[in-house]
């Protein structure tokens, strides 16, 4: 099946005009020595078939599963509007809105994407959204070296360990230091960053530190002392680089708040679908100060010639299309449909719903902790969490395996994903939000006892 | 006061009324966040906008009708091949087998995305002549990054340190010199033959121990196949370089040029021009690498493994320690891979051949008859895309290639890129691709006609176009000067849970 509304007569018509013969005489620039033997693919399908096959394949995936998976990607109640408005196809079908007479739609949506991530950040300034939170912490990263003139960053070990392995790549081209501050041991702070540790690194010959780059909550659920890192952070001449979960800011203490001065995330949990893993939402957002250091696309408002109220992409002295080489970065495309979802699901849940969800999930995953712990599975550390925590089993992946049979994913095996890390050797890390039920919760839990009593 | 202006509508913000909306989710027990430390929790709340659900709704509907679309008219904007997106491919993203498959979910119960993105590698290899493909990369952008660092592991992994240098001809695509910067090389710019070509003798000077890559669009930005391509790659190559293509115009090659088999070392695919998923305003695309046996080992990770048993799985952590890394979190933009695979399996091999002869037929057609409309600098067969001047026009009537883009707008039209690439004047890059009939592609040209008409007879109208427009030209330099980035007069969200 193609698209192509061309008849014979039409492409006779047009060959006519160009004044060829065939199609072939077209392509007779591409030396004969090049030309390709043709393609080996599959047939083609009409739609009736490819949706069977689609429709099949999409059955393989095992959906039906009650689910504690978090780790940086977050099932939500998405509300119905959200995928009816992005439907919208004069939203979707629409490129960058290059030509602004005619993109007021899209750039008035940024606008507002960005005004509504300002309010949850507590910061100033919002980019128009970068490729998901890794990339999004790799350039705040990136910006504190910039904006420092700086060349070393220090990187919590308690960020998403995809987060920290995109930092290291987007570091691997240059000059530059990513350095890994160690998490507490043992003790009441035990998986949160070490302090001393912080001190003795941003101290160190190692060279200058351009930003403290962590997480709240970070990758093991864990609230982390923001305020005393970022003064710390400060104290050194080094910008503090927070990476946030946007709907925890709903009730936990904003990157304005405790004196971040950017703060990077995955806008995921407003309203996208977790299809495995993107496309996603970058938020990335910044002090004021920090306006012509931050990369990708920013929209901003003001008028036309008649004095209207209009909507425009800005400060366009950053970009790679002006800028080329000497570009803040390479990035061209937003993820600006991921960013309207985002901002339709702000605008249908409200400042009151979104506190709900969030409130929610810390009491569906309070239910889990006791639950869990009462099946003999207590909790890894002691400090506060939101909805998020690593439990203690023996032999967890082996664990894992068998409730994964029986219909239950029961979250993330910490060793599979940090297996770097020994004391997360014997770990799950789960999850619960506003969609977490009691009666999941209660099965999760006698399964798990009956695992472990075997 | 033109009809234009009644369109505009409020923000969210200022449609917000203390005590609209809610009822999405239950409410929390009351002392959900009593386990908290009041130092952990945020001081008031956010002042999000409080909206009812028919008031969203059409706030949004609203401001989509102040966007022109694909799906609203022709869009022949050059270099970003704004074809139809397929209705299907929008429904099989959002089955819930795809759209609510968790990233960590195990391999056993993700079989189904696994086969999906391997069987699409596969096909993006064949499509592309190259040994692999990783889908991570979100977009083209990442994708020049993801193979510019790859670039720098090869040399470094033969112990050749001293290469520093990237070479990119000045017709190039911003990302290209701007990956180069971000993976840290420097850039060297090669200046373009006069016949828009790549100019293969400053190349060759270019070229040395120096040289890690050249990075080269083909078919070129100006629309044309670089003919001297064999002489280029066999010099990169006799330097020890890597020759890198910006896949951003394979949409004119399907079928008939396979950079992988013609010595592109690798080269990375937007399928959200190629592959025709939705542009959505500026994003989520995806940017999917190829590679030849040279790059294979340095992939992002994880890659798709099949297993002998053809079962899928993901590379574990740490398998391959050649590998750059990841260039992002989990996978990469399922969501968008599904419709790209989709598109593949409807249009098959002869299917793709078709796309790619019909984009340079209508491309064709196009230059031809707008030959005595617009100057055409390059006579020879385009590709799926051509550059036409406004110099002469301008000469003539002071009417710049601004004008008409922003003229074609009250005709009805997306204007096509303009003043890219910066080695034509005052150019207009068109590209019409293969999904509009020739009655659009007829009408465009009288609107073009008609416009350089009125560029002799009105110049005033179109120095102040566009007239139907929802607004009409913007202060952009009030808008850099004094950056107004966010709504900050929000109110009214500090009241109390209205129920």
């Amino acid at each position: 099946m193609t698209y192509s509304p061309h008849t014979a007569a039409d492409r006779a018509l047009m060959l006519e005009a160009i004044g060829v013969a065939a199609v072939d005489d077209l392509f007779a620039d591409i030396p004969p020595a090049l030309r390709s033997s043709g393609l080996d693919l599959p047939a083609p399908e009409s739609e009736a078939e490819l949706t069977a096959r689609l429709s099949q394949l999409a059955d393989r995936n095992r959906v039906d599963l009650i689910s504690f998976l978090g780790a940086g990607a977050y099932r939500h109640f998405i509300p119905a509007v959200v995928d009816q408005l992005l439907l919208r196809s004069e939203f979707y079908t629409a490129y960058t809105p290059y030509q602004p007479e005619i993109s007021q739609g899209t750039l008035q949506t940024i606008y507002e994407y960005q005004s509504l991530m300002a309010e949850l950040t507590g910061l100033d300034v919002v980019s128009a959204s970068h490729y998901d939170g890794a990339t999004a912490t790799a350039e705040g990263a990136l910006m504190s070296c910039r904006a420092t003139r700086r060349e070393r960053v220090l990187v919590g070990r308690g960020v998403h360990p995809h987060y920290r392995e995109t930092l290291r790549t987007y570091f691997g081209g240059g000059s530059l230091i990513a350095d890994e501050i160690p998490l507490v041991t043992e003790g009441p702070a035990a998986g949160t960053t070490d302090m001393a540790a912080l001190e003795r690194l941003l101290a160190d010959a190692n060279g200058p530190v351009a930003g403290v780059v962590v997480a709240n909550p970070s990758f093991l659920g864990l609230l982390e002392p923001m305020a005393e890192i970022g003064r710390l952070a400060h104290a050194a001449g080094a910008l503090f680089v927070s990476v946030v979960e946007p709907v925890s800011l709903a009730v936990l203490a904003t990157p304005g708040e405790y004196d971040a001065d950017i703060a990077a995330g995955d806008g995921q949990p407003l309203g996208i679908p977790l299809s495995y893993g993107g496309p996603y939402l970058g938020i990335l957002a910044c002090r004021e100060p920090l306006v012509r250091q931050i990369p990708g696309r920013l929209v901003g408002m003001t008028a036309d010639i008649d004095g209207r109220r209009a909507f425009v992409m800005t400060l366009r002295a950053r970009e790679q299309d002006i800028r080329r080489e000497k570009a803040s970065s390479n990035i061209c495309t937003n993820q600006a449909l991921c960013a309207l979802a985002a901002a339709i699901y702000l605008g249908a849940m409200g400042p009151h719903g979104l506190r709900d969800v969030a409130a929610l999930g810390a009491a569906r995953a309070s239910d889990l902790e006791q639950a869990l712990a009462a099946a003999g599975a207590p909790r890894l550390h002691a400090g506060p969490y939101l909805n998020e925590f690593a439990v203690r089993v023996p032999n967890a992946s082996a664990v894992h395996a068998r409730l994964v049979e029986g219909g239950i994913v029961a979250g993330l095996p910490l060793a599979r994903a940090v297996p770097d890390d020994p004391s997360l050797a014997d770990a799950l890390l789960v999850c619960a939000t506003e969609v977490t039920t009691p009666e999941e919760i209660a099965t999760f839990a006698a399964a798990l006892g009956e695992e472990l009593a075997r | 006061m033109t009809a234009a202006g009644d369109r505009l509508g409020p923000t969210l913000f200022e449609r917000s009324r203390p005590g609209r909306g809610g009822g999405k989710v239950p409410h929390p027990p009351k002392d959900a966040l009593a386990r908290i430390p009041a130092g952990q929790l945020r001081a008031e709340g956010p002042r999000l906008p409080e909206v009812s659900e028919p008031e969203l709704t059409r706030h949004y509907v609203n401001l989509s009708q102040l966007n022109y679309a694909v799906d609203t008219g022709f869009y022949p904007l050059g270099s970003c091949t704004m074809k139809y997106n397929p209705k299907i491919d929008e429904w099989a993203a959002r089955l819930a087998g795809f759209a609510a498959l968790h990233p960590f979910a195990p391999d056993a119960v993700a079989q189904g995305t696994l086969q999906l993105l391997w069987e699409l590698e596969q096909s993006l290899a064949e499509i592309g002549g190259m040994t692999a493909v990783t889908l991570q990369p979100a977009a083209g952008a990442q994708g020049e990054l993801t193979g510019i660092l790859m670039v720098r592991a090869y040399h470094l992994s033969r112990g050749d340190t001293e290469r520093s240098e990237v070479l990119v001809p000045d017709s190039s695509h911003g990302t290209n010199p701007a990956t180069a910067s971000m993976a840290g090389f420097k850039t060297v710019t090669i200046p373009s033959a006069p016949d828009g070509g790549v100019d293969v003798e400053a190349f060759r000077a270019a070229l040395g121990p120096r040289t890690a890559a050249i990075m080269i669009t083909n078919p070129s930005t100006v629309g044309l196949f670089e003919a001297r391509l064999c002489e280029l790659l066999d010099a990169v190559h006799e330097a020890g370089a890597l020759a890198y293509m910006d896949g951003a115009n394979l949409n004119a090659i399907m079928g008939r040029f396979k950079p992988g088999e013609s010595g592109f070392d690798v080269m990375h695919i937007n399928v959200h021009k190629t592959f025709s998923t939705p542009h959505g305003g500026g994003g989520p695309g995806a940017g999917p690498v190829g590679v030849g046996d040279k790059l294979l080992p340095f992939l992002p990770s994880p890659r798709i493994l099949r297993e002998p048993d053809g079962r899928f799985r993901l590379e574990t952590v740490g398998e391959r320690p050649t590998s750059i890394g990841r260039v992002r979190a989990f996978v990469g933009n399922t969501g968008v891979l599904v419709r790209a695979y989709a598109y593949i399996r409807a249009h098959g091999a002869s299917g793709l051949t078709e796309v790619s002869e019909d984009a340079v037929l209508a491309a064709n057609y196009l230059k031809a008859r707008l030959s005595d409309v617009l100057d055409v600098p390059f006579s020879r067969p385009c590709m799926h895309e051509f550059v036409a001047s406004a110099a002469s026009l301008k000469a003539a009537t002071g009417i710049r290639t601004l004008d008409i883009a922003k003229r074609l707008i009250d005709y009805g039209f997306h204007p096509p890129t303009i003043y890219f690439p910066l080695t034509v004047e005052e150019a207009l890059l068109i590209e019409p691709t293969e999904t509009e009939s020739i009655e659009t592609l007829d009408a465009f040209v009288e609107a073009l006609r008609l416009i350089v008409a009125e560029a002799h007879a009105d110049p005033d109208l179109l120095h102040s176009a566009p007239h139907s427009s929802p607004v009409r030209r913007l202060d952009e330099a009030t808008a850099a000067r004094q950056p107004n980035l966010r709504w900050s007069a929000m109110t009214g969200s500090q009241t109390p849970c209205p129920d």
